[in-house]
């Protein structure tokens, strides 16, 4: 497949994030003759979700076309890796970490906690996409179980009853 | 070259290093058992994704048992393929495979072709020995050519290989993880919202029940049953050099007579051949290819008979949607001719004549179902059944094919030339259109009909033919990931052809997606080929233009090749972006 002009493919969102997807992918400096282009895929994904948060299907689309591959290959890869997510995450990304030390110490319960208040799974997002939940394992701060990360911020030894102040402080600091 | 002197079962063998110990052993008639490997390399395509395990052998000095299938040998190697630990070893990996498996053959319409099963009777599994968890996913049955069920899915992924290597669709991939690991379109959407081109070359090398067709018998046999319906079949070339398969005769003989008598038993009013129509489509292709060559105008001219070719086009290069033929394709052209002309001759109305299309093809399926080719409402064709499917048929009404007295096609539809027999083969329309195109343009007679140079399996040919002084620079591929490489080079003008003749199937519909499965044994196409350019040899006509059938046709109804009324009826076009997900 031919290496597309990125500038005729649909776009959904400001371009000046494609613009910067873009200068990324220019700077990989990817031969299309090179089969091995497709080594460069989650590269590129990556630095998709960081910049557009997540990796909805027209973005799927737009990385298949502009490194020259199908789009159900990149959706597969997608779908593979864990990190990699396609729905969209909230202004407060709560992360529950489900790593051994955290979950003896009764992380399940946080996070069923977080679901049960907030409405939604883990995975998903509240539909003002206010807050999103998510698990993962091990943050590395293992001596602070059960953690849980709420953008850049660290929660250590939380509780269940803790969990609805966190969430009430989230607000707070939003209207700050 | 280097070789690799080894041993397998204590039998010596000298191979060419870098041979796997699956390939040493078959040199040796040593049978290693195989399921998710395939090795079609006449086209390309081999399955190396060694994930299923069942070809496990003993490999002396290595602790762990080795995949026959992806391991090379080595100078000295010691193999043993029926050890205890093997034999152990494989059954094991098969009851695992069948604890996530349906269990429901009774009801599979792979039943007694499967190889899933083959192996399950070989290895002589009587129970269900694991109880573990089970995938229960929704049959995928959203549209008219392939119906998909995950469940019967046991991730060999031969079909990711063939839809996105060989015919590079694109349309399938890995999707998720561990054990919700399934072969899919993106998203896991159903195929009607992918670019599937329903070529069906998926369903052809599915070793299970997971990828089969869909199925039109039932409506058939409602048809054939009731007295208000007038009920034709036509018959596609390559089903006659396939069809014996399904009864036991030997591959390449084409069985032409014994298909009629078939299809006659069964209750068909009338036989009629699309070999009639692949003569018809000759005469309206050779003039628009005469026109547009003469002119020199909007070249090259591309085939449009196969239907999983046009599908690929309107989705990969709707920038190219200009240059091929406008031609419909010999299916549709035979529908529009019965329920038009031949309706009038019957004095019926198109609505009471049920047209049911024997074709090897699923993609024709699809095209049945055309909003285009359904003028007022009514179907120009009705019901489209496989090769496969009409096998069953027969079989369901008791009708030993082999027996049967050989039968004609019935008049006036199923007159048909040489010319009209070998559009089942890759090369077939080219060279068709090549005998009409010349006596047209010279207004001589052909020397020798045979063009050779466009035969052959490749999946790309190309060659010059001299009209007279004219010279046509023709491509012909097969396969479409071939077809692909041709498109694209036209694309950034990199070739200059006149004429190419494009068949979404590698070999072309020989080897359609509807066909008797051939189980990895490729040989069988190059006898169902042979058999067409036979049967083309013994016809006392070979060339479309030259059918009586077909000048009648002219004289009493069309008027000339390309007038208005055969624009009308004959001519289609495509469309370009088209939204899949509405479809």
């Amino acid at each position: 497949m031919e290496l597309l002009d990125p500038a005729k493919q649909k776009r959904v969102f400001p371009d000046e994030m494609y613009e910067k997807l873009n200068g990324f992918v220019d700077d990989l400096d990817i031969d299309p003759a090179d089969p091995r282009k497709k080594g460069n895929l989650i590269q590129v994904l990556r630095k998709g979700q960081q910049i557009f948060g997540y990796l909805p299907r027209e973005l799927q689309e737009y990385v298949a076309v502009r490194l020259g591959i199908h789009h159900a290959e990149v959706s597969g890869v997608v779908s593979f890796y864990n990190f990699f997510t396609t729905t969209p995450k909230g202004e407060f990304t709560i992360s529950v970490c489900m790593g051994t030390a955290c979950y003896v110490n009764g992380a399940d319960k946080i996070l069923s906690q977080f679901e049960r208040i907030l409405g939604i799974k883990s995975g998903e997002v509240t539909e003002d996409r206010k807050f999103s939940i998510d698990s993962l394992r091990c943050v590395g701060a293992c001596s602070l179980a059960p953690v849980v990360t709420i953008n850049d911020k660290v929660y250590g030894r939380v509780a269940p009853q803790d969990v609805e102040k966190i969430i009430e402080d989230c607000l707070v600091q939003e209207e700050a | 070259m280097s070789v690799a002197n080894i041993i397998i079962n204590d039998k010596k063998i000298i191979v060419e290093s870098g041979t796997t110990i699956l390939e040493a052993a078959q040199k040796l008639h040593i049978k290693i058992p195989t399921l998710c490997h395939l090795d079609l390399h006449d086209i390309k395509m081999v399955n190396r994704t060694a994930s299923c395990r069942i070809c496990v052998v003993e490999v002396e000095g290595r602790r762990n048992l080795a995949p026959a299938c992806a391991t090379p040998v080595f100078d000295g190697m010691v193999v043993k393929t029926n050890t205890m630990r093997a034999i152990q070893a494989r059954r094991t990996v098969l009851e695992l495979i069948l604890s996530d498996h349906p269990f429901n053959c009774l009801s599979c319409a792979k039943s007694t072709d499967c190889e899933l099963q083959v192996l399950a009777n070989e290895f002589g599994i009587d129970t269900r020995p694991y109880q573990g968890a089970a995938s229960h996913y929704p049959l995928d049955i959203s549209n008219k050519a392939i119906r998909r069920d995950l469940n019967k899915c046991i991730m060999c992924r031969r079909c990711e290989t063939m839809c996105n290597e060989v015919q590079t669709v694109g349309v399938l991939t890995g999707y998720q993880r561990g054990f919700e690991a399934v072969v899919a379109p993106a998203d896991m959407q159903p195929l009607s919202e992918s670019t599937c081109v329903y070529c069906g070359q998926c369903v052809s090398v599915c070793p299970t029940g997971a990828l089969t067709e869909q199925t039109a018998r039932p409506e058939i046999w409602n048809a054939l049953f009731d007295p208000d319906k007038y009920v034709i079949a036509q018959t596609a070339p390559a089903i006659r050099a396939a069809i014996g398969e399904e009864f036991g005769m030997a591959p390449g003989e084409a069985v032409t007579g014994k298909l009629v008598a078939a299809l006659n038993n069964l209750g068909f009013d009338d036989v009629f051949d699309t070999d009639f129509a692949a003569d018809l489509t000759i005469m309206e292709e050779a003039n628009e290819i005469v026109e547009r060559v003469t002119r020199q105008e909007n070249l090259p001219i591309l085939t449009s008979c196969c239907p999983g070719w046009i599908n690929f086009l309107e989705y990969q290069f709707p920038d190219l949607s200009h240059i091929p033929s406008t031609c419909k394709s010999p299916q549709q052209m035979m529908g529009a001719i019965v329920k038009s002309y031949y309706a009038e001759k019957l004095g019926k109305k198109p609505e009471d004549i049920v047209l049911v299309s024997v074709m090897p093809c699923l993609a024709k399926k699809y095209e049945a179902a055309r909003p285009e080719f359904a003028p007022q409402g009514v179907p120009d064709v009705d019901h489209v059944v496989s090769t496969r499917g009409l096998a069953k048929m027969i079989k369901e009404a008791g009708i030993d094919l082999a027996t049967l007295e050989d039968e004609d096609f019935d008049h006036p539809l199923g007159e048909s030339t040489g010319a009209g027999v070998i559009f089942g083969v890759s090369g077939g329309v080219m060279e068709a259109a090549l005998r009409t195109a010349y006596e047209t343009v010279t207004g001589k007679q052909l020397a020798k009909l045979e063009f050779k140079q466009v035969r052959g399996l490749e999946a790309i040919k190309t060659t010059t033919v001299n009209l007279d002084g004219t010279i046509l620079r023709l491509a012909i591929t097969s396969g479409l990931g071939a077809a692909r490489t041709v498109l694209e080079q036209i694309r950034n003008n990199e070739v200059q052809y006149d004429i190419i003749e494009i068949m979404a199937c590698p070999g072309g519909c020989i080897n359609g997606g509807g066909q008797p499965s051939i189980h990895g044994d490729f040989s069988l196409i190059e006898k169902r080929r042979q058999a067409l350019y036979s049967e083309d040899e013994g016809k006392a006509l070979r060339k479309s233009h030259l059918n009586p059938s077909i000048q009648k046709l002219y004289e009493e109804f069309l008027g000339q090749p390309g007038s208005e009324k055969a624009h009308r009826l004959l001519h289609t076009h495509y469309f370009p972006n088209k939204d899949y997900s509405e479809e």
